[in-house]
């Protein structure tokens, strides 16, 4: 195991999500590129602290405040595809151009 | 033979995540992301961080159930009765998600990674305790506040009719304003 395979699967894992984020047009399946982005993030921070840095705790830190950001995100995502649909009955992304410049 | 696992583990949260896009249902996206999921949390226990692994493995399985039922809440093609494409501007983004993928390879192995400093401590968990409740206690308390006007901020959003729809700006209202009668002595 070496930090550079950590990281492509990282980047790899990232680079989907980004993919679906930008493609999906429901917003909870963008909302799981989101997750997925996010889930890369975790495992190079992990790779990080083992290759790197193992005699500090900052990197098990930043992967506590990694994974409460997910839990928030899905949460206050998940409040405004309700909102947004009660108001307007919207659950695609191209749908919601209220905001379109 | 940890390589052999590495290997297989990084194969799996790939392969599942791209079948996150792939599969037609999204209940099934929703279970195939919880595998990439299970897989990435997998890698962290490689990483001899236990805790947080088994804290990834059951805050993921929690979340991804609770994705599922907004998952069907919102699906877009239920049953499979209305089948019609999921994706915008697919081209667009191979583009940009190639060129970005392309871009953190060459970073990873054209950059000059510094040396391993430190040893790793017996007891990971027990690092990342002391830390968050003596250095990284800002970070904690800032979690906590986030969490909680999470908490406060996603009721206020998903609510439809609150207390103020119902009572008046002032609360002062004698009856609340229902749609439908109903309740005791009313």
């Amino acid at each position: 195991m070496i930090l550079e395979a950590f990281l492509v699967v990282a980047a790899a894992l990232f680079t989907i999500g980004l993919f679906g984020a930008l493609t999906q047009q429901s917003i909870v399946m963008l909302m799981m590129g989101l997750e997925l982005m996010i889930n890369g993030i975790i495992l190079a921070t992990a790779a990080y602290w083992y290759f790197l840095a193992p005699a500090a705790a900052d990197g098990q830190v930043i992967v506590v405040a990694v994974v409460t950001a997910m839990a928030i995100e899905m949460a206050m995502g998940f409040a405004v595809v309700t909102a947004i649909y009660r108001a307007k009955r919207i659950d695609m992304t191209d749908s919601a151009t209220e905001l379109e410049g | 033979m940890t390589l052999a696992l590495f290997t297989a583990l990084a194969l799996l949260a790939i392969a599942s995540g791209v079948l996150v896009f792939v599969v037609d249902s999204m209940a099934r996206a929703t279970f195939a992301l919880l595998v990439s999921f299970l897989a990435v949390a997998a890698m962290v226990l490689l990483t001899d961080l236990l805790y947080l692994g088994a804290v990834i493995i059951l805050m993921m399985i929690i979340e991804m159930v609770v994705m599922a039922v907004f998952m069907i809440m919102y699906m877009m093609n239920p049953a499979g009765l209305m089948p019609m494409s999921m994706f915008h501007n697919t081209r667009g983004a191979a583009v940009i998600c190639g060129l970005l993928f392309a871009g953190l390879s060459a970073g990873i192995f054209l950059a000059d990674w510094p040396e391993r400093r430190g040893t790793r401590p017996e007891d990971p968990t027990l690092e990342l305790g002391t830390a968050l409740m003596e250095g990284h206690m800002l970070t904690m308390m800032t979690l906590g506040v986030t969490l909680f006007s999470t908490i406060v901020a996603t009721v206020v959003l998903a609510t439809g009719r609150g207390r103020y729809d119902r009572l008046g700006d002032r609360l002062d209202a004698g009856h609340p304003d229902d749609p439908a009668g109903g309740g005791v002595g009313r």
